[in-house]
């Protein structure tokens, strides 16, 4: 019962065929179901209450929360030791909007520790397994969100994206991974990892679930002065198929396989596959067009990404002190205190992005790489925009075929594929939306392609994501390979 | 030797607000710790600023008043550094765009003008107070998100004298501006002191030093003729290599400033801008609308006061050094009393009175306005004699009664027949011989006896004070 689509749910739950009782149990249990193998949860909400079924979609069903974002009366970690023990009392904005519809949260999902990094390894309760194949990673950061959804836990859970981290795993994963336009979602209540970038999205088994979550959390907050009034925006009652007349490009650099060297035969298919999936599109009466991006802003992307993100990233967390909150360091002075939490508390892989963040906001150094970083970052959001005046979305393959090992000896990811893998960054460049929803197999593991708009043309965007996933098989699947 | 001092500051005062500058919390003093707190103020994560539209709005306004360049655009920096009264781990400030830069303000030091340069004033906000115990500190969130104005100048001024003109000027604005009380009391001020000496004839600065956190005008005072004083005395010696250019802070128990850091100690704060923050366009319908709403400040309310009002320099100074002092004053022209009686019962009475004790304030003195004007309209109307008035002042004091209700009470309004409070107080003297010689031997309360003798038979019309002196002069 509990895999189908939320409307389907709704639907059940109107005509009595369920209750939001035996709904949120069967969560629950699946949640349970699924932790051994592949270690999705942080925490599982047993004492969760079903809530009264309404007319409104999001009533009664049963949803996954990533834990970075803060939730009331229930521990909040973001999967790092310096808030092992933290338990909120404050409900973040977006996660107050669907238990205002009477959505009911049922388990805080492992991420990579705070939202940094995107293999779903790094969170402190440990790895996350992809339930298509537990011998590989999800991708994080949401790591447990996409896996949980992709089980077939509960048809949505919520993902904070910076990067790619709600549309990469989603790829991973077989599911759609949904990025609105930054401020669209309040993130109040979402722990800040790279304010500029940072975006709260939502994973789930189709674009109308996807619609249907986002609607429920979206809208002008007073605690965010970075969210926008989106009122006449409609996500789910404005889906439609008609995009005939839609044009589209992707980008010939990075699409084209006679430019990369030694391409796996992953990738090739991976890329052959994408030639299949822009099939569709012109068979739906989209035009898609090969577009040369420039190499060189092309190459920038990651450097730009790696020193906004550092230096936001570096003083977002300097708040993790354990002083006010998170578990106390041992020490006689305030500074071998604060010293103590963060060395025990951050992984090293955090440790080095804080360096790397402090060294690019050095007096000496802000010049050179905060601010270009900075001018790049504008350079390539301009050039985004100045494609949209022809184009109505980007479309492109995402990472550089399926889900890789967590052995990390049994993947070979050359230099050349960094563009590939860090392409969706340009979505939270310049605050586009974007949704990642599958369109394939690799040798039987789920590939994704992904879609980015103007900003604030969300319906755009989904549109095209909704038309598309209609003329493929993919939509809905659940991962066989769990327990 | 003397030589010529460089004077700099840096001067934070707390804002007036209902609310902190990025968080809902109350903007409020209490003595009780972390009382007023919002989420953001402890720095929980996930929380975000919200800027609040009257703080930027008061920030501009002094900003004008200083005569600054304005910005296009209020943006926010954070300033980062580790210490347990920043909860976030920085400070959100102006760093790279204050709200005014390059202003100039005419001062008067001592009778003589002066032309202050303003470096730049930006909006910020304070962090947690500290209060610490003997093996022990506890942190107080209280002040966590306080908006501050910090103004810092040109090394233009020259000695103490014209660092505190200064800064009692900036007060008057403030006060005036309703933008904060500056109460020292309350920590509402605190300012960093930037002090060197230099030759009378060099044309090259000396070696700055910084005294941080100088917490009143009287510490500001002393902490700048001290640092004089002390590299003066290096600079004689020949030891001025000494002086490095360090932060030391102010200590008042010795009355000398120490050693905090040194220049390579510096910290490097990170600035960069705060992106949770989306900057916010000053437009000219904005400006405009600030500018038209800064109201009268002390120097034009001294000159109409001087010039409309007839009263002296002195007088008008005396008034309008504290704006509440001058609205209680404007407050009873306005109902009608004369300027130079209104000014002549509070420059001395009025603040006779509040001089007494640091507990009493305009705010809660018992006598408003409205029972001054009461009062001077008694005397002008001649119901009541000007000796009178100052004992009915008195009176209204003591039993919180208003002016009509005292002259009832001891049925002050005179009796114009002397001959007949003559006759009665003989009358009264001739019928208590006893009461006389009893009172001489020391049982004062007879006087009071024979008083009363003399009130009944008035019916209670006649003055007791004038009755009493009266019986007094009779049987001295």
């Amino acid at each position: 019962m509990i895999r189908k689509s939320i409307e389907e749910l709704h639907k059940d739950l109107i005509n009595k065929k369920t209750t939001s009782e035996d709904l949120v149990k069967e969560s629950i249990k699946s949640c349970h179901d699924i932790q051994d193998s592949t270690n999705s949860f942080v925490t599982i909400i047993d004492e969760a209450e079903c809530c009264e079924v309404t007319d409104e979609l999001l009533s009664g069903i049963p949803f996954g929360v990533k834990d970075i974002f803060s939730t009331k009366d229930v521990l909040s970690t973001g999967s790092s030791n310096t808030l092992n023990n933290y338990v909120p009392f404050f409900d973040a904005t977006c996660v107050s909007n669907l238990k205002k519809r009477g959505a009911v949260m049922v388990a805080k999902t492992v991420l990579d520790e705070l939202g940094m990094g995107g293999t779903g390894t790094t969170g402190h309760t440990g790895v996350v397994h992809n339930p298509w194949d537990l011998e590989r990673q999800t991708a994080g950061s949401s790591a447990g969100s996409a896996a949980s959804v992709a089980a077939g836990c509960y048809p949505f859970a919520l993902g904070s994206d910076t990067g790619d981290s709600v549309r990469k795993p989603a790829a991973y994963c077989g599911i759609v991974g949904y990025k609105p336009t930054y401020g669209m979602i309040s993130r109040y209540g979402m722990f800040q990892f790279a304010s500029s970038l940072d975006t709260v999205g939502v994973l789930s088994r189709s674009v109308v679930d996807a619609a249907i979550a986002v609607d429920g959390m979206k809208g002008i907050d007073p605690n965010d002065m970075t969210s926008w009034d989106s009122s006449n925006i409609h996500l789910y009652e404005s889906l439609s198929k008609k995009v005939k007349g839609k044009k589209l490009f992707y980008i010939k650099e990075m699409c084209d396989i006679e430019n990369y060297k030694n391409p796996s035969d992953e990738f090739k298919m991976h890329l052959e596959n994408f030639k299949e999936t822009i099939k569709k599109c012109e068979s739906l009466g989209m035009s898609v067009e090969g577009i040369n991006f420039g190499k060189e802003l092309l190459d920038a992307v990651y450097p730009t990404y790696m020193v906004i993100y550092g230096a936001e990233a570096s003083s977002n967390m300097a708040n993790l002190t354990g002083i006010s909150f998170g578990p106390r360091g041992k020490g006689s002075t305030p500074e071998e205190i604060i010293k103590d939490h963060r060395t025990r508390g951050f992984s090293p892989l955090i440790k080095r992005r804080f360096v790397i963040g402090s060294f690019v906001l050095q007096k000496e150094n802000q010049e050179k790489f905060f601010l270009n970083a900075k001018r790049s970052r504008r350079l390539i959001v301009n050039r985004m925009n100045e494609l949209f005046k022809e184009y109505d979305a980007m479309i492109g393959p995402v990472s550089s075929g399926p889900a890789k090992y967590l052995d990390e000896k049994k993947n070979n990811t050359p230099k050349e594929n960094t563009v590939i893998e860090e392409i969706l960054q340009i979505g939270n460049f310049g605050g586009f939306p974007s949704i990642t929803i599958p369109n394939g197999f690799i040798n039987n593991l789920p590939v994704g392609v992904n879609i980015t708009g103007r900003v604030r043309e969300d319906v755009d965007v989904l549109n095209i994501a909704y038309a598309l996933e209609d003329a493929m098989d993919y939509r809905n699947q659940i991962a066989g390979g769990v327990k | 030797m003397a030589y010529k001092a460089v004077i700099g500051l840096e001067f934070h005062c707390e804002m007036k607000s209902h609310t902190k500058v990025f968080s809902n919390a109350i903007n409020g003093y209490s003595k009780l710790s972390n009382q007023y707190v919002r989420p953001l103020d402890m720095a929980f994560p996930g929380t975000l600023p919200v800027v609040n539209k009257t703080c930027v709005r008061k920030a501009i306004e002094m900003a004008m008043i200083l005569n600054c360049k304005i910005p296009e655009y209020m943006e926010f920096d954070r300033k980062h550094y580790f210490y347990p009264d920043l909860p976030k781990g920085y400070q959100i400030t102006q760093f790279f765009n204050p709200v005014g830069v390059n202003g100039r303000i005419e001062i008067d030091v001592n009778g003589t003008k002066k032309e202050i340069l303003i470096h730049d004033i930006h909006l910020e906000e304070d962090a947690a107070s500290l209060d610490h115990y003997y093996d022990t500190s506890n942190i107080d969130y209280n002040r966590a998100g306080v908006p501050l104005l910090e103004l810092v100048t040109e090394p233009c001024m020259y000695s103490s004298d014209e660092a505190l003109a200064f800064l009692e000027h900036v007060k008057s604005i403030y006060q005036y501006t309703d933008i904060s009380d500056c109460d020292t009391k309350k920590g509402e001020i605190r300012a960093d002191v930037n002090v060197s000496i230099m030759d009378e004839d060099a044309s090259e600065f000396g070696t700055k030093v910084e005294v941080k956190n100088v917490n009143s005008f009287d510490a500001i005072r002393q902490t700048i003729e001290y640092e004089i004083k002390r590299q003066s005395k290096l600079k004689d010696e020949g030891r001025y290599d000494e002086v490095i250019q360090e932060t030391r802070r102010w200590d008042e128990e010795s009355c000398t400033t120490i050693h905090m850091r040194s220049k390579a100690d510096a910290i490097d704060y990170k600035y960069f801008t705060e992106p949770n923050i989306p900057k916010y366009k000053i437009t000219k319908e904005l400006l405009l609308d600030i500018r038209k709403n800064i109201p009268m400040l002390s120097h034009e309310r001294r000159e109409k006061y001087i010039n409309e009002y007839n009263l002296s320099l002195y007088d008008a100074n005396v008034l309008v050094k504290s704006k509440k002092i001058s609205d209680y004053f404007e407050e009873c022209i306005a109902l009608g009393s004369d300027a130079k009686e209104a000014c002549n019962w509070i420059t001395t009475r009025v603040l006779g009175e509040l001089n007494k004790s640091e507990e009493n304030t305009i705010d809660n003195f018992f006598i408003t306005p409205s029972m001054l004007s009461e009062l001077i309209k008694l005397i002008k109307d001649k119901k009541i004699t000007n000796n009178q008035g100052k004992e009915v002042f008195a009176y209204m004091l003591e039993e919180k009664l208003s002016p009509k209700e005292i002259v009832k009470k001891y049925s002050m309004e005179v009796i114009e027949d002397n001959d007949l409070i003559n006759s009665l107080v003989d009358e009264v003297i001739s019928e208590n011989e006893k009461a006389i010689t009893d009172y001489k031997n020391g049982r004062t309360n007879m006087l009071d006896y024979m008083v009363g003798q003399v009130m009944k038979k008035s019916k209670g019309k006649a003055n007791p004070v004038s009755v009493k002196n009266l019986l007094l002069e009779k049987i001295k």
